[in-house]
């Protein structure tokens, strides 16, 4: 089901920030905002130019750190921690190995030519097989996760229900949550683990970018067209927090994309026919007001032809 | 039919045409794979001075009958990288290199495009399908790494040395960071743009942070290849100090040695002499010349590394985890790289080899960074969206 709350997800922040511009309709001009920046890792506490920037007392939660603390009070946590990010990453290399044999073929039977007749259903089954091959990927993890947390009593643990209690007063008094981004596995693994958007009242909005808007999402997808190594293309992470509904954000995909490329794009689409595969470039804007979504009129869709649409209004 | 060719028409290479030819065309002349190289002046000969193993390393421009516009056209494949000087003689038209005869090595007028290295400048031509990386050029997006200078008293050595050392942009002691010691560091600065191309890679996520330790031999012909001093130098002298001053990874796996030419010997016969120290080694147009029989040509500087590629083969050990070698196919060099692919991977190494169609010249050196410190040090691109 769709969250009520407001929420709304924006491209990279650095040159060009509208966090504050996205917050004005969301709260009180002088109300504090939460903010969560352990997508940046060892430099969480960092945030003095977000500070400047909304011009609002903004109370940094601090999950990496919390998580470190909290691994180093409790190393039987720690240790079942390390082997289950073992396990995810073994699992991710599997998951990788199929793809390797599985994402050519698909792109090989888009690129030929051929009667359509014939070639459409040949295309639509390697596509298909691809899906499932996310889809078996997708129900791996969440099966590895549930079992960590049926284990390990996450929430529940000393250390971690006491962070979970200062968070939670934190949030009860603030008039937004904004989610910066950073390494998404980071960020996705502390907001998990403190189980953050349960603390926050029902109808505080929410503003994420980049990885934090990735991390919202039913499932994480990570992308990139031209990495040095390897093919490139799309692959699943696993799921993410489940707020967002129907979206596949992409953060610098013009950068990240071959966007002018159809073949490419539709090797991405194609993956994901159910959901909004929207490019978040700086100054884009995607909001969900309760009910449906809608964009700047800069945000562009990749369509399962290839073809890049304006998202534009409801969407 | 080429652009020269229309010079080359009956009575068309008048005074005016020529001038018109010059002004419209950019120097040397790529159309498809042949190039045409264009000299204008007076001279008794003309001739293209370049470097490419089993071409003849002067090719003769001709004259435009009645002009003074020399000419060569070469058919040049995709994606090379060409370095070369005009020989431009005066005096006898007999013959090259004759008696009375002057010959003066000089860069190509028409051509803008230079490469430089420490004996100074060539002319580089580049031929269809080759772009300069854009990751070799200033982002303004990249945040800047520093580069601090330190003096280390070296024991081997038994004098101080110059140590350069690269910072990345937003370098914290909270944090640890991987270690690359590259050779001549200077030069990799200077003629690769080793500066730019790490603060791009680590920008662009596709390397982590590092930090560099850039060294510096006042004799590399005596010191790199084998030296039993310069190994105690890199590994007793200056990795103790880096890790002294520096936060880093103390594991092999995220240590580094990178070197070309003599400075790849330096790296492999460091490792060779202290395996397991460093993880990863990148070698680019190592000077890897060996012998199956009897004597070699590199001449009497070649001989310690003649010495020392022969007892490695015999006994190469484990000197790493992970290797990144590298050659261009118009290098000398190439034979013998690409011989010892074979013999590296069956050490247990993993080997990545790349050639590319350029010399034994400092780009070709840094187009191959980023495939290299990609490969042997993977950033963290495909998990940061900032």
């Amino acid at each position: 089901m769709q969250t009520s709350r407001s929420i709304v997800l924006l491209g990279p922040q650095r040159h060009q920030p509208i966090v504050r511009e996205a917050l004005a309709p969301l709260t009180e001009h002088s109300a504090p905002v939460a903010a969560i920046t352990a997508g940046w890792e060892e430099r969480e506490a960092e945030d003095l130019e977000l500070g400047a920037h909304l011009s609002r007392p903004v109370e940094n939660l601090q999950l990496f750190r919390r998580a470190e603390e909290v691994f180093q009070r409790d190393p039987e946590l720690l240790r079942a921690v390390r082997a289950h990010h073992d396990d995810l990453r073994e699992l991710q290399r599997f998951y990788r190995m199929r793809l390797r044999h599985s994402m050519p073929a698909a792109s090989e039977l888009l690129g030929t030519e051929g009667d359509g007749r014939l070639l459409d259903p040949e295309r639509e089954a390697a596509f298909a097989s691809l899906r499932a091959l996310d889809e078996h990927h997708l129900g791996r993890v969440i099966e590895l996760q549930q079992a960590f947390s049926a284990k390990w009593g996450l929430r529940d643990r000393e250390h971690v229900a006491r962070n979970r209690e200062e968070l939670g007063a934190l949030l009860r008094g603030v008039g937004a949550l904004c989610i910066a981004g950073g390494h998404v596995g980071v960020l996705f693994n502390r907001l998990w683990m403190f189980d953050v958007l349960a603390l926050l009242p029902e109808q505080t909005p929410v503003v994420a970018w980049s990885a934090g808007a990735m991390a919202l999402c039913e499932r994480i997808v990570l992308f990139h067209d031209d990495p040095p190594e390897g093919q490139g293309g799309a692959e699943l992470l696993g799921p993410g927090l489940g707020v967002c509904r129907g979206i596949v954000p992409l953060p610098h995909a013009r950068q990240r994309l071959k966007l002018q490329d159809a073949l490419r794009v539709q090797m991405l689409s194609r993956r994901c026919p159910d959901a909004l595969c929207v490019a978040l470039e700086a100054g884009d804007r995607v909001t969900w007001d309760g009910t449906a979504w809608h964009a700047s009129a800069s945000v562009q869709r990749l369509c399962v032809d290839g073809s890049l649409a304006a998202l534009g209004g409801a969407a | 039919m080429l652009a020269i060719d229309q010079l080359r028409q009956p009575g068309a290479a008048t005074h005016e045409a020529i001038e018109a030819f010059l002004r419209d065309h950019e120097f040397p002349i790529v159309e498809g794979r042949q190039v045409t190289f264009v000299f204008r002046g007076e001279a008794s000969n003309v001739f293209l001075q370049h470097w490419i193993r089993a071409l003849p390393q002067q090719q003769a421009f001709q004259r435009l009958p009645g002009t003074d516009l020399w000419f060569l056209t070469l058919q040049v494949p995709r994606n090379s990288r060409i370095e070369y000087k005009l020989g431009i003689e005066q005096g006898s038209a007999f013959g090259m290199h004759g008696h009375g005869q002057r010959v003066q090595l000089v860069r190509d007028a028409l051509n803008p495009h230079q490469a430089l290295d420490p004996f100074g400048a060539n002319s580089v031509v580049h031929s269809e399908g080759y772009q300069v990386p854009d990751w070799t050029l200033p982002d303004p997006d990249a945040r800047c790494g520093e580069v601090r200078e330190h003096r280390l008293a070296s024991r081997a050595f038994g004098d101080v040395r110059k140590v350069q050392v690269y910072l990345p942009a937003r370098y914290r002691p909270s944090r640890r960071y991987g270690l690359l010691v590259v050779h001549d560091g200077e030069d990799f600065l200077r003629f690769a743009a080793l500066q730019t191309v790490l603060d791009n890679l680590i920008h662009r996520l596709e390397i982590p942070p590092v930090v560099c330790a850039l060294t510096t031999s006042p004799n590399r012909m005596v010191e790199y290849p084998n030296n039993e001093q310069h190994a105690r130098f890199i590994v007793e002298d200056l990795l103790p100090v880096m890790e002294e001053q520096y936060s880093l990874v103390e594991d092999p796996g995220a240590r580094g040695l990178v070197g070309s030419s003599f400075g790849a010997i330096a790296s492999l016969s460091t490792a060779w002499r202290y395996p397991g120290v460093f993880g990863r080694l990148c070698l680019m147009s190592g000077s890897f010349l060996f012998t199956d029989i009897g004597d070699h040509e590199g001449g009497p500087a070649f001989d310690p590394v003649v010495e020392f590629m022969n007892a490695f083969r015999k006994a190469p050990g484990v000197p790493s985890r992970q290797l990144f070698l590298s050659c261009g196919v118009y290098e000398p060099m190439i034979y013998y790289n690409r011989s010892m692919v074979p013999l590296f991977q069956s050490t247990g190494m993993r080997v990545r080899f790349v050639e590319a169609r350029d010399g034994h010249n400092w780009e070709n050196w840094r187009d191959r960074l980023r495939e290299g410190l990609s490969w042997l040090f993977p950033g963290p691109l495909w998990m940061v969206y900032e």
